[in-house]
């Protein structure tokens, strides 16, 4: 019978670990908050090495975490970084983070899409930074450094909720080498939809070659929106949501279903790749084998995708043989404001997790992230739009597609609505070209697509038509 | 025997005869405290993991609760709108058809019937061809799940795929064109090996001369199945059944290889509740459909249960 007895004090044991350990870790004879001298943080970004993103998570392991380590011991505190990397579609990224969040747990640092602030805010899982860390966020030098605009896309009803890394913007891209075969010039600037259409018509004569790739379908999910049917919306004169009501089925939705069904009707595209699970990296790696004509994306796809250094798809040869070109309205000033060129923007934006534990010190962490010195630090090599302007005069004139972008297409850009609702619209408008490139009629594909935007946002009332 | 020398008070409590005023108030003879000691954990553990998500899970199913965004921080009870809205809406009842489908596609006939193929092809043999032959089956159901949607998708896949290659049809779409029919032999071929050892035990159960009386009385291979081996296995069968068609039923694994495409045409009802709750965020909503699976998974229990009982009842 001695048996019992020893279970009980067996689990009695086993209690009395957990408890010390966890005592242990809340010691309370050490100073703790902002006096604290251990420490410990972790950055959640969707990065990998030897993946997606592979550069920032290579920056952040290799270049703030030690830095940050050994700018906190000089103060006497010992400081525990670790980087949780994350190599996944970005909505899957959401959901998780969203889960941590929801769950008071998470990342104490956590890099997000800019378009996600507001529906986080709302659901509660973010709190304004000063509120987070305290005074010291309005104080800090950066904000200065960051344009009122840029600074928006971390922000919320007047309140910052995050520091923005930067901002992108979309061009067509185009592989010279093909357009040489098929006659067609090494300087490309088409000025309406049909421009576009009449290259790929000569590009289809390439043998193995897929004149344009132009993202559609729910299988791309938001690529689909910001590379593809966002940008021909702006371009067709039309906004996803303006003075307050969402575009239903309206004339510039229906020209954009229009342009799809020629793109894949017409034996420009390859519908097939836009239903596969892993589409868009497919396409990448069909760009960079010279497989494509015409492929329009972010400047993401110039330092992440193509980049002959660290990208997933890298072509050696980027520089000579990949051309890039602006997104063309419909017609010459069709597009939005009356414009002739468009294009869509969106950025990445560092936020505080409000469940931190050591709330100061992540500030710290995440301001250090956003210094001149490690912004710099970050961009080494690659080439992207920062959000700070003392460095973007630095490193601006060394690419020449950054330029590009920086002064041709930002000017002219535009941005999706920071509402928690866009979400879904945008998948609704997903389906719609899906449906377009599978083949339906446009006013068919377009009436579903009224019907399924009235559900999300409440009534024919809210959609313009 | 070593007990010979025991004193006989020292048998099993249990069987201790019933003396005087304190009759034992269980078999097991550990009291009413003692007894309720030993379930306690038991029952913590049950309701920890199995009735407070369910009883969580029911309580989402009526609210507008999502991810992200207001009704996250607010849900709001909606009655049963996530129900009606779900059997009115069309994609939720293509997709139950599609599970069905799949469930009739993969388990009953494909697992079912090749399990047993196989396991009444080799019933006689023994030596190294039904080694060989079992160590595949086994081999295709104990990998991991993600490294067997890595090479489907690389035997099927459109460019580059081995099947193509083989056949000598580059371009051929199988996981587009033919995204069910794909995710059904998929799903055959992973999970055979369950149906096969099962048939392969039950069939040592029918008694080698009934058969042979069978065959010289001339009864033909598929009268001997009827008449002499099915009656005998018929418990087995059903059994083997109603697990297969929960586990598929539930099976989420032909995600990693179409992710319910293309254009919904392989979402099975697992892929869409992860797609509407997780990555559409809308958990509220999913929470219903949950429920709605977890109905259905009773209805099918339920019928293969009256089916074993009438069984039992003939016997």
């Amino acid at each position: 019978m001695s048996a019992k007895p020893r279970h009980a004090a067996g689990v009695l044991a086993a209690f009395t670990a957990v408890a010390l350990a966890v005592t242990a870790c809340g010691d309370s004879s050490e100073p703790a908050g902002k006096d604290a001298k251990n420490i410990t943080l972790t950055i959640s970004a969707n990065a990998i090495a030897g993946g997606k993103n592979a550069a920032g998570a290579e920056w952040i392991e290799k270049w703030v975490i030690p830095r940050f380590v050994e700018a906190q011991q000089a103060k006497g505190v010992t400081a525990k970084v670790t980087f949780v990397p994350s190599g996944v579609d970005d909505e899957q990224y959401k959901t998780k983070l969203a889960l941590d969040l929801r769950s008071k747990g998470g990342a104490d640092v956590i890099a997000v899409d800019g378009i996600w602030v507001g529906e986080f805010v709302q659901a509660g899982y973010l709190k304004p930074l000063s509120e987070v860390a305290g005074d010291q966020v309005d104080s800090w030098e950066g904000w200065s450094q960051i344009p009122e605009s840029v600074q928006g896309l971390g922000s919320f009803e007047d309140k910052r909720y995050g520091i923005p890394l930067g901002t992108d913007g979309r061009v067509l891209y185009y592989n010279k080498k093909l357009f040489a075969q098929a006659g067609l010039p090494a300087d490309w600037q088409p000025k309406s939809w049909q421009e576009i259409l009449d290259a790929g018509a000569k590009l289809k004569a390439l043998p193995g070659v897929t004149p344009i790739q132009i993202n559609a379908g729910t299988a791309m999910g938001e690529a689909t929106s910001m590379q593809g049917a966002l940008p021909l919306l702006v371009g067709a004169g039309g906004e996803i949501y303006a003075d307050g009501k969402w575009a239903g089925a309206s004339q510039p939705v229906k020209d954009v279903l229009d342009f799809y069904t020629k793109v894949y009707g017409g034996g420009l595209g390859d519908p097939k790749l836009q239903q596969e699970a892993k589409g868009r990296d497919k396409s990448f790696t069909e760009f960079a084998a010279g497989k494509i004509g015409i492929l329009a994306e972010g400047d993401y796809f110039w330092r992440s995708v193509v980049n002959p250094k660290d990208g997933i798809a890298k072509m050696a040869d980027r520089d000579t043989t990949v051309g890039y070109a602006m997104i063309p309205a419909k017609q010459p000033g069709a597009g939005i404001r009356g414009q002739d060129f468009v294009s869509m923007s969106g950025g990445g934006v560092r936020v505080l997790n409000p469940n931190s534990k050591f709330p100061s010190q992540a500030w710290e962490l995440l301001s250090f992230m956003h210094s001149a010195e490690a912004v710099k630090a970050e961009l080494a090599g690659a080439t992207r739009i920062t959000a700070r302007t003392d460095v973007n005069k630095e490193v601006l004139a060394a690419d020449p597609m950054l330029n590009f972008v920086a002064e041709k297409v930002l000017p002219i850009t535009a941005y999706r609505p920071p509402l928690a609702v866009y979400p879904q619209v945008s998948v609704a408008l997903q389906e719609a070209t899906a449906d377009a490139t599978a083949g339906r009629s446009v006013d068919e594909a377009a009436s579903a697509y009224q019907k399924k935007v009235e559900g999300i946002v409440g009534g024919a009332g809210n959609v313009t038509s | 025997m070593a007990q010979a020398t025991s004193p006989p008070d020292e048998m099993v409590e249990g069987a201790r005869p019933v003396t005087g005023a304190s009759p034992a108030p269980d078999a097991a003879g550990l009291g009413r405290a003692r007894a309720t000691g030993f379930l306690v954990p038991a029952m913590v553990l049950i309701l920890v993991f199995l009735v407070v998500p369910a009883v969580w899970t029911i309580y989402l199913g009526v609210t507008n609760y999502r991810l992200t965004g207001l009704a996250a921080a607010n849900p709001e009870i909606v009655g049963l709108d996530n129900y009606t809205e779900a059997l009115g809406d069309e994609r939720f009842r293509t997709s139950l058809l599609l599970t069905l489908q799949f469930v009739l596609g993969s388990a009953v006939i494909g697992q079912a019937g090749l399990g047993f193929a196989i396991a009444f092809a080799l019933r006689d043999r023994r030596g190294p061809l039904r080694r060989v032959v079992e160590g595949f089956v086994l081999l295709s159901w104990i990998l991991p799940s993600s490294v067997v949607a890595f090479l489907w998708i690389a035997l099927l896949d459109r460019d580059a795929g081995t099947l193509n290659a083989l056949l000598g049809i580059p371009g051929m779409a199988w996981l587009l064109d033919y995204p069910m029919l794909s995710i059904i032999i998929f799903n055959t071929w992973r999970g055979t090996a369950f149906s096969m050892m099962l048939y392969a035990a039950a069939l040592e159960n029918v008694p080698r001369s009934h058969l042979e009386t069978a065959r010289l009385a001339g009864a033909s291979t598929w009268q001997q199945l009827r008449d002499v081996v099915f009656p005998r296995i018929r418990g087995h069968v059903l059994t083997n059944l109603l697990l297969i068609s929960l586990w598929t039923f539930n099976d989420f694994a032909p995600f990693l290889i179409t992710a319910g495409g293309p254009e919904q045409r392989s979402e099975i009802l697992p892929v869409y509740v992860y797609k509407v709750a997780l990555s559409g965020g809308e958990l509220g909503f999913g929470a219903a459909i949950s429920f709605i699976m977890l109905l259905i998974n009773l209805v099918i229990a339920l019928v293969y249960l009256r089916l074993l009982g009438r069984r039992k009842e003939s016997a």
